[in-house]
């Protein structure tokens, strides 16, 4: 997670090979004034025809690894170019500022909103800073704290999350993490204002979900969102980590997945390549989709947005009766 | 709106079926389809009939306690409610054993055990799982729904069993809970629940992790009337389902020396490197942290409940008058 420049997709090799030896091409042609073009064309040719071959055939393994590519954007990085006018509130009044859950107030083009969302840090020292972006309860009682003023003031909620996980600490455990998951999850589901949660990168289970109850759930084409890690969940069913590439697909973690099962509404797309090769790309797309779900939302009688959330949540389950 | 009765026209049951049970009618207002669902009586099984593991029985007659190690008679354990009479500790205890001691007799009446888990990804080994746990417990899912009385007070109540897939919340726990939450709302009871859970259950993936929210947010419906919520924490109540409605009652209660809390020590002790206290994440350790209102003996608990049951019942008496 540290080693940011080194950072590899193993699948992508063959394409940054290719890349490699294009570049390398060109500045021998320009050194010894020969024309290649002809053959850096082909070549360039073959590497997008490569490029759209991998990206879109990825596995859900190979989507988990984009996810967590360290350079993929965090959420300081979207509100720079998503949102305007961004004042960091902080603190939960109770206990701390927690740097790993970042909110406040910004405008969505001309909408007052307040935002929300998990920051992972962008080199070593900031992500001991952020606790790679794992919040302790302190940060989903800010959450809840900005929530619920959002909710007085009627200003919309947008959240986005990107969490590996609930964060396995003693004193995130001694100071009640279950209780302030569960309780923010009770609150964004009884909040009297539209939320929109966006899954930009890592859905990891109840750190997810603490955020995650909205009016329209939307999620980046390359995110995963699932109940456990494919980690976890191979060391529990095959006693082997290694084997995370099997539970990723058995687990149904990826976008489609989870449109599939109707726990996500809509799929942002992501440049090709990821959302970390094109930052101002995936901002606008992401604003766009923000937009688009905003508007109806902020239109709709209070009333209706709360009891559609309800039965939104309430047919997410799969069950006999017989 | 035509009723349904889910009984005769569903399932073809012919009226006779029904006799010598009450039947509980009602309108699920919560459904954007919405039906009256027809819920027959089933008789409370005598715990006798659930044969106590191997594990706990060495020998079919004497079991050894986990904390003093001293041999109990089996009989004598069962007769105090599995808490061991030398050292207090407790057992584990099974949904239907609990109900048993817990209830006045007779009172209770089991509500929508229909409901029982599919396997909604096809996930390697979960229907192998579900068998063999339906086998062990004789339960159908794990958790036990349904309304009776405590000290005369009637309420719903759910009681969880950990012998069920280490009783993880899956879409048919998630949606049992729910219901009686919703019932509750309308009926305008309150309600006790049991926990005794690893968490979510990872073989229904995504779908688990969104009982969290259905429960939670089902719990709303019960705070929009001022009803009240009992969450009675048993060993062990962890991860998603203390992450979700089991931590969110008006009043917490636990029994003594439970495991309760959301990461588990052994992950805590990988990832951080840190050491733990004696007592990490045991009753004591969360009502010293201030995350719970009492630890309450299982002999003591009827009573307890009781008066607590009583002290709502009174208020709502004030509100309608
Ligand atoms: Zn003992």
């Amino acid at each position: 997670m540290s080693n940011v420049s080194n950072y590899n997709l193993d699948f992508e090799k063959p394409l940054k090979e290719l890349e490699k030896r294009i570049e390398e091409i060109r500045l021998f042609a320009e050194e010894k004034q020969i024309d290649m073009s002809e053959e850096i064309r082909r070549m360039e040719e073959k590497a997008r025809s490569l490029k759209l071959e991998i990206f879109k055939n990825l596995t859900p393994w190979q989507k988990v690894q984009i996810a967590r590519h360290p350079k993929r954007p965090t959420f300081l990085e979207y509100i720079e170019l998503i949102f305007h006018g961004f004042i960091e509130l902080h603190g939960d009044r109770l206990y701390r500022d927690d740097p790993a859950l970042v909110g406040g107030l910004a405008y969505l083009e001309d909408i007052p909103v307040t935002i929300i969302g998990q920051q992972k840090g962008r080199d070593t020292k900031e992500n001991i800073f952020r606790n790679f972006g794992m919040p302790h309860p302190e940060g989903y009682r800010k959450a809840i704290r900005l929530m619920k003023q959002a909710e007085k003031f009627g200003r919309p909620v947008i959240t986005f999350v990107d969490v590996a996980g609930a964060f396995p600490g003693k004193e995130a455990e001694e100071r009640g993490q279950g209780e302030a998951v569960a309780k923010a999850i009770m609150e964004m589901a009884g909040l009297k204002t539209p939320i929109i949660v966006v899954i930009t990168g890592e859905g990891g289970s109840g750190g997810a979900l603490a955020v995650g109850v909205g009016d329209r759930v939307l999620m980046l084409e390359n995110a995963y969102y699932s109940v456990i890690t494919p980690e976890g969940c191979a060391s529990i069913l095959w006693k082997d980590a290694s084997k995370a590439e099997q539970a990723a697909e058995v687990l149904r973690l990826t976008a489609e997945d989870l449109v599939e099962l109707q726990v996500v509404d809509e799929i942002i797309p992501e440049p090709l390549g990821g959302a970390h090769t094109a930052y101002e790309e995936m901002a606008a797309n992401i604003k766009g989709s923000l937009l688009k779900n905003l508007y109806p939302l902020i239109n709709d009688d209070l009333n209706t947005v709360l009891s559609r959330r309800y039965q939104k949540f309430r047919q997410l389950g799969r069950y006999l009766e017989e | 709106m035509k009723e349904i009765n889910y009984d005769k026209d569903v399932f073809g049951l012919s009226d006779q079926q029904d006799e010598g049970g009450d039947k509980w009618v009602f309108k699920d207002l919560f459904r954007s389809k919405q039906k009256y669902v027809t819920i027959r009586q089933r008789e409370v099984p005598d715990s006798s009939l659930h044969e106590p593991s191997k594990k706990e029985v060495p020998d079919g007659l004497w079991v050894k306690c986990d904390q003093c190690n001293q041999m109990i008679y089996h009989k004598d354990l069962v007769k105090n409610i599995k808490v061991c009479p030398k050292c207090q500790f407790h057992f584990r205890i099974g949904a239907w054993e609990r109900i048993n001691y817990l209830v006045d007799p007779g009172s209770f009446q089991e509500l929508f055990a229909t409901v029982t888990s599919d396997d909604p990804l096809k996930f390697p080994a979960y229907q192998e799982k579900l068998a063999k746990s339906k086998k062990a417990t004789e339960l159908e899912e794990g958790v036990v729904t349904g309304v009776g009385n405590i000290g005369g007070v009637s309420l719903a109540l759910g009681v969880m069993d950990f012998g069920f897939i280490g009783g993880s919340m899956g879409s048919a726990i998630g949606e049992k809970l729910v219901r009686l939450f919703e019932y509750a709302a309308e009926h305008g009871l309150s309600v006790v629940t049991f926990s005794a859970s690893g968490g979510a259950r990872m073989y229904e993936g995504i779908l688990s992790l969104m009982q969290m929210a259905t429960t939670c947010q089902a719990l709303n419906c019960l705070a929009e009337q001022a009803l009240l919520y009992i969450s009675v924490l048993t060993d062990p109540t962890t991860g998603g389902v203390f992450a979700s409605f089991a931590s969110q009652g008006d009043i917490v209660v636990a029994e003594p020396g439970a495991l309760i809390g959301f990461a588990g020590a052994r992950v805590i002790k990988q990832t951080t490197r840190q050491t733990l206290p004696a007592g990490f994440q045991k009753s004591e350790f969360l009502l010293e942290h201030g995350m719970i209102d009492l630890i309450i003996n299982r002999k003591e608990l009827r009573n307890t409940l009781a008066r607590l049951l009583r002290y709502h019942q009174r208020r709502k008496r004030v509100i309608n008058q």
